[in-house]
């Protein structure tokens, strides 16, 4: 890579479009399965949630939803971590923070292929 | 003197001690904008096992769901849900300042931006309950 040319700009960009994500869509979705449903506020069947997840268009959201926010938080975690001192960790933490975000990415595809 | 070069020379880094976020009321907010991103991953990845037992059959789910109502479990998801939902008000406002939406030669209002933000949600939200609920 030429000076002064990172890959700052696809972190920063899947940082934003997870952090867009997380905004619209995360708050429904830990309201209904964190608190209304195990509370008993809603009910969903099992079968209607199968036929859901099973769905190709379905699969797709969640990929989005579940893989996208995680490189919004690899991002913003890694200069938390720097802004309480670990500079001196600076590439450590960034392979740390955004490969578990890979990892996770890898994950969700493995889940949503194999339902 | 022979000290270890830094790693990126010409960057200064102030000596701060790791409480340094305490001192200032907009401190502490933006650590806990910042923090907010901790309970996102962790609900995220929740999902992602709520999925996978959804697809291991009716028995893994009940199992999945009674974990999710003990106690600990609750009491977790009211204080991730209110940093979440502080994640959301804190985009919002930034996105009213950061995007610059023009009609014609005109800028609309950053609140404007930051009301349409506010319904679109609004109505994203509603879609999916009703998607997931009524819809059946």
């Amino acid at each position: 890579m030429s000076p002064g040319k990172t890959i700052e700009p696809l972190w920063w960009s899947l940082f934003s479009a997870g952090g867009v994500v997380a905004a619209f869509l995360v708050p429904v979705h830990l309201f209904l399965f964190g608190l209304a449903i195990p509370l008993g506020w809603v009910s969903v069947s099992h079968a209607r949630l199968l036929a859901l997840v099973g769905h190709p268009v379905v699969k797709l959201y969640l990929f989005v939803l579940i893989a996208l926010p995680l490189y919004h938080w690899a991002h913003r975690f890694r200069f938390i971590l720097e802004d309480l001192g670990l500079h001196g960790l600076r590439m450590p933490l960034a392979v740390l923070c955004y490969g578990s975000a890979i990892v996770g990415t890898v994950a969700t595809v493995w889940v949503l292929i194999r339902i | 003197m022979s000290e270890a070069r830094p790693a990126r020379p010409g960057l200064y880094y102030p000596k701060l001690p790791a409480t340094w976020w305490l001192r200032r009321p907009g401190y502490v907010r933006f650590m806990l904008r910042e923090v907010t991103s901790v309970f996102v991953a962790i609900f995220v990845v929740e999902l992602l096992v709520i999925v996978h037992k959804i697809g291991q059959g009716p028995q893994a789910y009940a199992d999945m769901v009674a974990k999710l109502q003990s106690p600990g479990c609750i009491v977790f998801h009211v204080i991730a849900l209110a940093f979440v939902l502080y994640h959301t008000i804190t985009w919002f406002q930034a996105t009213g300042v950061v995007q610059v939406v023009r009609v014609g030669d005109r800028q609309v209002p950053p609140a404007l931006v930051v009301a349409g933000n506010y319904v679109a949600w609004v109505v994203a939200s509603l879609f999916i309950l009703y998607w997931l609920l009524v819809r059946s």
